[in-house]
């Protein structure tokens, strides 16, 4: 009765990256991790939010996994601090396989990272470090699952996140180009200008499975009038999964290059596509890892660039977007980042019928992707579908037909969503609503 | 019972309070050492400005969306902290030891005051204790240490207010309501207690970070 999740762990699914590690792992192994983790790489924070925690479970309405299985205590924030950090400082290296399996599954697939529990705690205990420092130590234990553990060994070996090679990569950009050019003929993806002034970065699922992104953006881009490129060379991909299964070597060397690679092209700032994750990287994560307090070069996300766009005018808005929307604040660019009014601004130029969905801003639900938790593969899909019912519900109460999401991690995950609860409703970027409403003063008719 | 009296009032007390303040001291010490040297972050993005933000919008109840869906348990919480601190400090008999021990009175809470005030405090931790069995999402994370430490605040005040109605053999009751108020105090430090202490910069910390870097609310 009091923790159906913890029970319900009936051996379903063997991940073969989390049990390889196990196998491999002695007591003395365990205990070298933890006191590394929690003696040497990790202070003042953790040792507070372990010791001033009141147990008083008020952090429980904030999290989503919570709120969609009906209260089950397993799944309130405090309740996963207790399956990990609590277990690991009691049992040391005598933890078991098994309860190590647990940790790692709890907080690499029933936590999104997604920070919203944060504003529920009245201590202002923040559960996703927490359970980042817990990532961090199933990093060094080798029990990491097997499929996110695959994108960071792409990111160690290619520096992007699915595999994509050098060709392959430049490629698509011409393709993408030479599409594009059908319909505004001046247009160019400039590859490795030095000295533009946007030096525009995307994650690596772009080119691999949704180039047409690549196309909108270089439109709005080009016909806004901004002196832009794109970095042929690694550094082009801003996506970071290895800030996710606690690789932080590995974080600090994708965050340089990406950073480098702005610098080496001079160019003044880096505009990023739509991702929420990616830009967490560089705002938050990735920069404070290198040493740095903001970051060395300006990045500014997609949404906060069509708006800079709209408010100088060079974005004009030719025609309403008419079917009904509501909009998505994703976690790492609202509750992160604080774009969310920048984003309905937007909104509202480009769409006539909007309405919002309920929590909202700050305080919407987490899309059940993030935190790296939909690159653990489909084995974990179950998991993060049935630990958001609530979303379903939230989505549906807003009767639209088109949510947009302007990140690609909410993407994925409330696509499976919709399916999965029968919403109807279609996803859509801000990019896809912009390149169809704006107004292309360079295009042939067609 | 007279020499017992004398004990818990004399050098127990004095005890009691140096464990209290040097144990706050090493512990605020040894936060502040262990946020310099192992956890840079803290001091690096602290922000007073958002850092007061924070505690202000949550020292007021019913501003946090959080505290508007448990509307209960904040009228319980914000009066149970309220009575918890203003009752020791400014109750008429605390005021009067502190005149006849060291020569200095200050302001005291009315007596019927301070007796309601005391009650509320003894009620606040029925409501604990009865989350702690009930709610399941408490049950779950509640181990003894949770129940010692309920006790121990929920001692002194009882044994406080049986001595005040002189309820039970008053002696006795005094002299429990003492020893286990020292409990409490030298506690402070070393239990979860420290939140008293601690939690105006995990607030303040949390604050930072959402005022200054996610540009966004934390209530
Ligand atoms: S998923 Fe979000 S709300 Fe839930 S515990 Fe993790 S950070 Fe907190
Ligand atoms: S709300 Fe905060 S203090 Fe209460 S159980 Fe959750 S993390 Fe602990």
């Amino acid at each position: 009765m009091e923790a159906t999740a913890e029970k319900a762990e009936e051996k379903k699914y063997v991940d073969a990256g989390i049990q390889k590690g196990l196998d491999a792992l002695t007591p003395e192994k365990v205990e070298k991790a933890i006191n590394r983790v929690f003696r040497a790489e990790t202070g003042a924070r953790l040792k507070a939010y372990e010791e001033i925690c009141v147990r008083c479970g008020l952090c429980a309405d904030g999290c989503h996994y919570y709120l969609s299985h009906e209260g089950d205590p397993a799944y309130a924030p405090v309740g996963k601090v207790k399956q990990t950090l609590w277990k690991l400082l009691k049992k040391r290296g005598r933890i078991t396989p098994e309860e190590l399996e647990r940790v790692a599954l709890v907080a690499y697939t029933e936590c999104n990272l997604c920070r919203r529990c944060a504003m529920y705690c009245p201590l202002g205990i923040d559960t996703a470090y927490i359970i980042t420092v817990v990532r961090r130590l199933c990093h060094l234990l080798g029990i990491t699952p097997r499929y996110i553990q695959d994108t960071a060994h792409s990111h160690s070996v290619t520096m992007n996140q699915m595999w994509v090679k050098e060709d392959e990569w430049i490629d698509s950009l011409l393709w993408q180009e030479e599409e594009a050019r059908e319909e505004i003929p001046t247009l160019r993806i400039p590859l490795d200008k030095e000295g533009a002034d946007i030096m525009y970065s995307v994650i690596a699922p772009e080119p691999k499975f949704q180039p047409q992104l690549i196309y909108y953006a270089a439109v709005i881009l080009n016909e806004c009038g901004m002196d832009w490129t794109m970095p042929s060379m690694p550094g082009w991909d801003n996506s970071d999964m290895a800030m996710f299964t606690g690789d932080v070597e590995l974080m600090g060397r994708l965050k340089r290059s990406h950073f480098e690679r702005a610098q080496k092209l001079r160019v003044k700032r880096v505009v990023m596509g739509e991702c929420g994750h990616a830009f967490r990287a560089v705002y938050d994560v990735g920069n404070r890892w290198l040493g740095w307090r903001d970051f060395p070069v300006e990045v500014v996300h997609a949404i906060d660039f069509y708006w800079q766009m709209l408010q100088e005018g060079r974005l004009k808005v030719k025609k309403k977007f008419e079917r009904p929307v509501t909009l998505h604040d994703p976690c790492n660019i609202v509750r992160g980042r604080g774009l969310h009014e920048k984003a309905r601004d937007l909104v509202r130029a480009f769409c006539s019928n909007f309405t919002e969905m309920h929590p909202n801003r700050e305080h919407n639900y987490c899309c059940c992707a993030g935190g790296g938790v939909i690159n653990c593969g489909p084995p974990y899909k179950k998991v993060r579908v049935e630990g958001n019912s609530i979303k379903a519900d939230q989505l549906k109460a807003t009767g639209a037909e088109v949510v947009i999401a302007p990140c690609h991690n909410c993407h994925s995950g409330l696509k499976d969503i919709i399916e999965a609860y029968d919403v109807g409703m279609e996803l859509s970027f801000f990019s896809e609503i912009i390149y169809e409403c704006m107004e292309k003063p360079n295009a042939v008719e067609g | 019972m007279h020499q017992v009296y004398g004990f818990v009032v004399g050098p127990l007390a004095w005890i009691a309070f140096a464990v209290f303040v040097l144990g706050s001291i090493w512990k605020m010490y040894t936060m502040y050492r262990s946020a310099k040297t192992r956890d840079g972050q803290v001091l690096a993005y602290w922000n007073l400005k958002y850092a007061l933000r924070s505690i202000i919008h949550w020292s007021v109840p019913f501003w946090p969306v959080n505290s508007r869906r448990h509307p209960f348990m904040t009228i319980v919480s914000f009066t149970f902290h309220i009575c918890l601190v203003l009752v020791p400090v400014f109750l008429l008999a605390h005021v009067m030891l502190w005149d006849y021990y060291h020569g200095f009175r200050f302001w005291s809470l009315p007596e019927g005051a301070a007796d309601v005030m005391t009650f509320l405090v003894i009620l606040a931790c029925l409501v604990f204790a009865v989350r702690r069995i009930l709610l399941r999402e408490v049950r779950y994370v509640t181990s003894a240490m949770d129940w010692a430490v309920l006790a121990i605040v929920f001692l002194p005040f009882l044994t406080g207010f049986l001595a005040y109605h002189q309820i039970g053999p008053y002696r006795v009751m005094i002299i429990l309501h003492i020893l286990f108020g020292e409990i409490m105090l030298a506690a402070i430090p070393f239990t979860r207690l420290s939140h008293m202490l601690l939690s105006p910069f995990s607030r303040g910390y949390i604050g930072s970070e959402f005022g200054g870097v996610r540009k966004a609310k934390d209530w």
